[in-house]
């Protein structure tokens, strides 16, 4: 794309050469190197989940053993009346509004509006602190009330408990790293210390935080709702 | 390069709504129990909506060059390689599973089911 940047500047050897040549940008992507780097790492973490919801998918697929009545298991009683995966439909309601803000956030950064960009960020962070709790309390139940084990279960394929506790809980990893992520991001916002070098960082916190959403989305297709 | 992706506000407003009503079909697929494969074309429906909403408008992927979107968007299409074999493989051992062992789920020993790991715990 831009070739000029190529031939302008001189290629250095070894260890020096190496430092360079990742620092540099180059623009065949027209986007900030700290974009580009954030994408690719979630491309990696596409495959991670992948591998996981494919294992998950073959096991499921191969064994003979009655698979768990998801709907039942993930229940939550309301008046006496049991409504089938209240639960994970709130979480995963309370993601989608993170993430909205989230989208809000990323808008008010690029207008340079910083009280509401880390307003916004620190709201983001609650529903994902919201949402680790509810998963938290969703763990205690399954553990404490269902006997549910990563080695078997009284409803059905005893592979059903590593699948959920590694696939959830992986994906609660994420989202708690993020609530780090993004309040670490809205004070440096909060402090000014984006005013000089501008305000990608918050898309780029976005990202992440969007892609936990996303992850999100298949794991409640394929593992709540399959 | 101007600064980075500014759009206006109602679009995201928008897209927010439309994740929001597109939940709200998925759980309903769960809770109206649809069964089969109207179920399972509901969910896939539903959940490529809603993946292709986050991706396009909150991630800004619509907006990028096509170079960026290229070489981020088309490695994960040999995931559907890897999840065609797996489903064959999968089909497989189960066919196995039932021609050795027999389709009857009490005859088929879990080698660590609830039942055996009873004294465990």
């Amino acid at each position: 794309m831009s070739s000029a940047t190529h031939s302008s500047v001189e290629l250095q050897s070894g260890v020096k050469g190496l430092v360079n040549d990742w620092e540099k940008d180059k623009e065949t992507f027209n986007v900030p190197w700290g974009k580009a780097m954030m994408w690719i790492f979630l491309l990696s973490d596409t495959f991670i989940f992948s591998c996981f919801l494919v294992g998950y998918m073959n096991v499921r697929s191969s064994t003979v053993v009655q698979w768990p009545p998801v709907s039942e298991i993930f229940s939550l009683s309301m008046g006496g009346e049991p409504i089938p995966l209240l639960l994970i439909a709130i979480m995963t309601f309370v993601l989608i509004t993170s993430s909205g803000t989230m989208a809000m956030a990323v808008n008010m950064g690029y207008r340079r509006d910083r009280a509401k960009t880390a307003a916004l960020m620190f709201v983001t962070a609650g529903f994902g602190a919201i949402f680790v709790g509810m998963q938290a309390f969703e763990w205690t139940k399954l553990i404490a009330e269902e006997g549910i084990r990563p080695w078997g279960n009284p409803f059905g394929a005893p592979q059903f408990g590593s699948f959920f506790f590694m696939i959830t809980g992986f994906h609660g990893i994420h989202v708690s790293i993020g609530v780090v992520y993004l309040a670490v991001v809205a004070l440096k916002v909060l402090r000014g210390d984006y005013e000089k070098r501008g305000y990608e960082i918050v898309e780029i916190t976005g990202l992440y935080w969007h892609f936990v959403d996303l992850v999100w989305v298949f794991i409640f297709a394929f593992f709540y709702l399959w | 390069m101007s600064e980075g992706q500014t759009h206006p506000l109602s679009v995201y407003f928008w897209i927010w709504g439309l994740l929001f009503v597109l939940s709200a079909f998925s759980y309903a697929v769960d809770y109206m129990e649809f069964q089969g494969i109207v179920r399972w074309a509901l969910i896939l429906i539903f959940m490529f909506l809603k993946a292709g909403f986050i991706i396009a408008i909150f991630m800004h992927m619509v907006w990028e060059r096509m170079a960026f979107a290229m070489a981020i968007l088309a490695p994960p299409v040999v995931l559907l390689f890897f999840i065609g074999l797996m489903q064959i493989e999968g089909g497989y051992t189960e066919a196995k599973r039932i021609e050795y062992f027999g389709d009857d789920v009490a005859v088929y020993e879990v080698p660590h089911s609830a039942a055996a790991s009873e004294e465990d715990h």
